[in-house]
C-alpha cells in the first residue's frame, strides 16, 4: 500500500524547520568563540498559507474520453475550459496549478502527485458527457477517515470528505445562481480518490431545456459554466480564510 | 463386359450417395436455422414449467441521476447464479429498448455471475457473499462514456442484485473474465463495491 503525507504543505515545511533548528544552533555554537553568548534561536516565521487551486482537465493524448460530437472530444473541451478557468482565476489573483496544459497523456498517479504537492485549498477535475442535463457534481464515494499525518494513497480523499462536500455545496450554489441545473452524486474515480485536498469533479453535459438543447460546444454555455466555477472558487476562498 | 449385378450395384451406390448429400445439406440448413433462432432469442428464454416470480429492477435515469425500483415478472431458474444472470440480463435488455431513460445500445450484457461466500468475521453471525459480475466486451464497448452514465449503470446492477439477493455484501466486476480499469473511461472497475452503498432508492 502506498502512503501520502496529509495536511497542508506548509505544515510539512514547518516540521522540517523545527527539526533543523537545533542542528543549526549546535553547528553555530561549535564555530563561535567559547566566551561568546549563545546565539538566539532562529525565529520560526509562520508564513500565511497560500490559497492555491488545482484544475485537472481529464483525459488527454490517446485517451480522448467521450466523443461529444463529430468534431468535439471530451479531452479537448475540458482542456479549453481548464485554460479559461485558469485565466479567470489568475486575473482575480488566485494561484492556479493545472495538471494538463496540452493534449498529452497524464497518468492518474502523476495528476494526484502534482495536485498533492501544491497543498491546494481546492481541486477541481473537469469532465464532459453527452448524457443527462446540466452539471453533474461528484465527490468521492469513499468512507470518511480521520485526518492523520500519513494517509493511504488509494483512499486519501476520505480524510477530506467533509471539506469536499462543503466545496461541492459552494459549486452547487454558484451553478444554481447561474441557472444551470445540478445533479449531485458520489463516484469512484481516479485520481479523485488520491487527492489530499477538498476536491470535486464537475462533469458538464448538454443543457436540455423545454424548447431546445444547448450543446456543449455553445460558447455562451461554456462562459456561464466557467464564470460560475470562478465565482464558486472565490466564495470558497473567502470561506477558507475564515477557517482556523 | 460388365455384369448386370455390377451395374445394379453401381447405380444403387450412386443414388445412395446423392441422397446422403441431400440429407446432409438439409441437416446443415436446419442446424444453421436453430443457431440463428437461439441468437435472436437472446438473452435467455424463460425456463419452461417454472413459476413466474416478481423481481425488483433498480432502473437508472440519466436526466435526474436517480435509480428507482421497478417490478417485473419473470420465470426464473432455481440455481441462484443462473437466476441472477437472468435478472441482470433482463435489466440490460430494458436499457437497450427504445425510449430508455438510460440508453445502452446492446442486448448482450452479462457473461456470467458467480456467488462466493466470504469467510466468517469474528462478530458476524451470517457470512457475507460476494457477487462477481462478468460483463461482456460488447456491453462495455457500447456503453456511453461519462461519469454519470457509468456510475448509474454500476449502481443499477449493484442495487438490482442487492434487492433480489439480500445476502450479497460485495460486488466485483470483470470484463470477459479479466480485470479492467474502468467501465467506459471513467467509473472504477478495479475496486470492490459494497452492496450497502445501493439502498432501495439511490440518488447519485
Amino acid at each position: 500500500m502506498h502512503w501520502i503525507e496529509g495536511g497542508r504543505q506548509a505544515g510539512g515545511c514547518l516540521a522540517i524547520g523545527f527539526l533543523l533548528a537545533p542542528l543549526a544552533s549546535t553547528l553555530a555554537s561549535a564555530q563561535s568563540p567559547s566566551n561568546a553568548p549563545p546565539p538566539a534561536p532562529p525565529a520560526v516565521v509562520r508564513a500565511a498559507p497560500r490559497f492555491a487551486v488545482v484544475i485537472d482537465a481529464a483525459h488527454g493524448g490517446a485517451d480522448s474520453g467521450a466523443r461529444l460530437s463529430d468534431h468535439l472530444l471530451e479531452k479537448d473541451l475540458v482542456l479549453t475550459l481548464s485554460v479559461r478557468l485558469r485565466s479567470m482565476l489568475s486575473a482575480h489573483g488566485i494561484y492556479v496549478v493545472t495538471t494538463r496544459e496540452s493534449d498529452g497523456a497524464i497518468p492518474a498517479l502523476n495528476r494526484a502527485e502534482a495536485a498533492n504537492h501544491v497543498g491546494a485549498a481546492a481541486c477541481i477535475t473537469l469532465h464532459a458527457t453527452t448524457s443527462g442535463s446540466g452539471i453533474h457534481l461528484f465527490t468521492a464515494s469513499l468512507t470518511p477517515i480521520p485526518m492523520t499525518r500519513f494517509l493511504p494513497w488509494e483512499t486519501a480523499q476520505g480524510a477530506y470528505a467533509e471539506q469536499s462536500l462543503r466545496l461541492s455545496s459552494e459549486v452547487d450554489s454558484a451553478m444554481t445562481h447561474a441557472e444551470i441545473p445540478v445533479t449531485l452524486g458520489r463516484t469512484a474515480l481516479q485520481p479523485l480518490d488520491s487527492f489530499t485536498c477538498p476536491a470535486v469533479v464537475v462533469e458538464i453535459s448538454p443543457l436540455s431545456g423545454t424548447a431546445h438543447v444547448t450543446a456543449l460546444s455553445d460558447p455562451g454555455y461554456q462562459d456561464r459554466i466557467v464564470a460560475a466555477l470562478a465565482a464558486a472558487v472565490e466564495q470558497w476562498q473567502r470561506d477558507w480564510r475564515q477557517q482556523p | 463386359m460388365i455384369s448386370r449385378g455390377q451395374r445394379i450395384l453401381f447405380w444403387t451406390l450412386l443414388v445412395s450417395s446423392v441422397l446422403m448429400a441431400v440429407v446432409l445439406l438439409r441437416m446443415r440448413e436446419r442446424a444453421m436455422d436453430r443457431l440463428l433462432a437461439s441468437a435472436e432469442t437472446m438473452p435467455l428464454n424463460p425456463p419452461a414449467g417454472r413459476p413466474v416470480q416478481s423481481v425488483t429492477m433498480m432502473m437508472a435515469n440519466d436526466m435526474d441521476g436517480s435509480v428507482q425500483p421497478a417490478t417485473q415478472n419473470l420465470a426464473l431458474p432455481v440455481d441462484a447464479n443462473a437466476r441472477a444472470h437472468v435478472i441482470l440480463q433482463h435489466l440490460i435488455t430494458n436499457y437497450a429498448r427504445p425510449n430508455s431513460k438510460h440508453p445502452i445500445a446492446t442486448n448482450k450484457g452479462v457473461n456470467e455471475i458467480f456467488f462466493m461466500t466470504l469467510p466468517l468475521e469474528p462478530n458476524q453471525v451470517v457470512p457475507g457473499t460476494v457477487a462477481v459480475v462478468d460483463l461482456s466486451t460488447s456491453f462495455v464497448d457500447a456503453h456511453p462514456s461519462g461519469i454519470e452514465p457509468e456510475t448509474l449503470t454500476l449502481l443499477s446492477i449493484i442495487g438490482t442484485l442487492h434487492a433480489n439477493f439480500p445476502q450479497i455484501s460485495e460486488v466485483r466486476f470483470l470484463v470477459d473474465g479479466q480485470q479492467r480499469d474502468t467501465l467506459a473511461g471513467h467509473a472504477d472497475l478495479t475496486r470492490v463495491y459494497l452492496a450497502s452503498d445501493a439502498p432501495g432508492v439511490k440518488h447519485l
